[in-house]
């Protein structure tokens, strides 16, 4: 048995040993981080539990200039719909609306105002092109509690039946739209 | 025109009042958001204090004043005076914001390996060393062969 700790080829292996380990570190906190490029990490992102159950309970008043829309609406829809929180007093929400318009013909969108006077939604609404096909109005945001919203702009990919597929609290950019909404709202419909 | 030295203590008493009355109060913003009933009131903030504010993220929702903070108050307090356990009112927390609601994360898999980690790298590291650095087990060295004791011969008497 040829056992011998010196050999010049196990000391280069031992010596090689804590490189490897501090590389493959490296490799993965690299693939973590340039996540936050591509949208598939977000180090603030609140982990929804509501991931991949059904929408919450909730009937809401109409919010000018759409029809709203109650948790049993969502849960009839046979293909995918972006719901979004937002409000006329939210900056990051003004920021979104021209993804979301560019969007809207793609996918159909669905808005919430969130703690917002009718009027004020409504105007916002309108100048920003109104990207949603149907709105309802969450006066005083307790319908928000019940989705786990923390803050607008808050957006959710229903999947046919109302089950809550993708979530995200930060506005909606171009590359979430290639990256993961759009491959994921295409593997719903079909 | 003498005042009684007990008048003095009573103005002194008001004044202390006045002044450590937004200590006790500085829970909630608005005296209104409060229970009638000081014992739910105290519940209500008890469990508050352990529900952290998503906004600010790491005020409780009792320290907060931002809105969310507010209405998660609000609900708080009506979940009280329906008269739900402590722990009714934190799952229905946990159901709708997940663990990160919780200022107190609870133990799970991913928490206990977190707390252990230190313990586990000190194992670990003491098996690598110990594997490291045993003591070679003796070897019986194959005797030398002839080329090899002339050579040594020859560089012993070179000395």
């Amino acid at each position: 048995m040829n056992d011998q700790p010196s050999s010049p080829t196990r000391r280069r292996l031992l010596m090689a040993a804590p490189l490897v380990v501090a590389g493959g570190i490296g490799v993965g906190f690299w693939r973590m981080l340039s996540g936050m490029t591509r949208g598939s990490f977000d180090p603030h992102d609140i982990h929804a539990p509501a991931l991949n159950r059904p929408v919450p309970d909730f009937a809401l008043p109409d919010q000018a200039p759409g029809q709203g829309f109650s948790a049993q609406d969502l849960r009839a829809l046979k293909s995918p719909v972006l719901v979004n929180y937002f409000a006329s007093w939210c900056i990051p929400c003004v920021a979104e609306m021209p993804v979301l318009n560019a969007l809207k013909e793609r996918l159909p969108i669905w808005g919430i105002a969130y703690k917002d006077k009718p009027e004020h939604a409504l105007g916002f609404v309108q100048r920003a092109g109104n990207p949603y096909a149907r709105i309802a109005a969450d006066r005083d945001g307790l319908a928000a509690i019940d989705w786990g919203v923390s803050g607008v702009p808050e957006t959710f990919l229903i999947g046919p039946g109302g089950v809550i597929r993708w979530h995200t609290a930060s506005p909606i950019t171009e590359t979430m739209i290639t990256n993961t909404i759009m491959p994921l709202a295409d593997s719903l419909k079909s | 025109m003498k005042t009684h030295p007990l008048r003095h203590y009573g103005v002194i008493a008001l004044l202390a009042c006045l002044l450590f009355a937004p200590f006790v109060a500085m829970a909630v913003d608005d005296p209104s958001e409060m229970l009638p009933d000081p014992a739910q009131e105290q519940r209500a903030e008890a469990i508050g204090s352990q529900l952290r504010c998503l906004v600010c993220q790491n005020e409780s929702i009792e320290d907060s004043s931002a809105d969310l903070a507010r209405d998660l108050r609000h609900v708080v307090r009506e979940h009280v005076a329906k008269g739900e356990s402590n722990r009714q009112i934190m799952d229905w927390m946990v159901n709708r914001y997940g663990n990160f609601i919780r200022l107190k994360p609870p133990l799970t898999i991913g928490t206990l390996l977190l707390w252990v980690m230190p313990l586990l790298a000190l194992c670990i590291g003491m098996g690598v060393a110990w594997w490291t650095f045993r003591r070679p087990r003796t070897v019986t060295p194959t005797p030398l062969t002839d080329a090899e004791r002339r050579r040594l011969s020859d560089l012993t008497e070179t000395r």
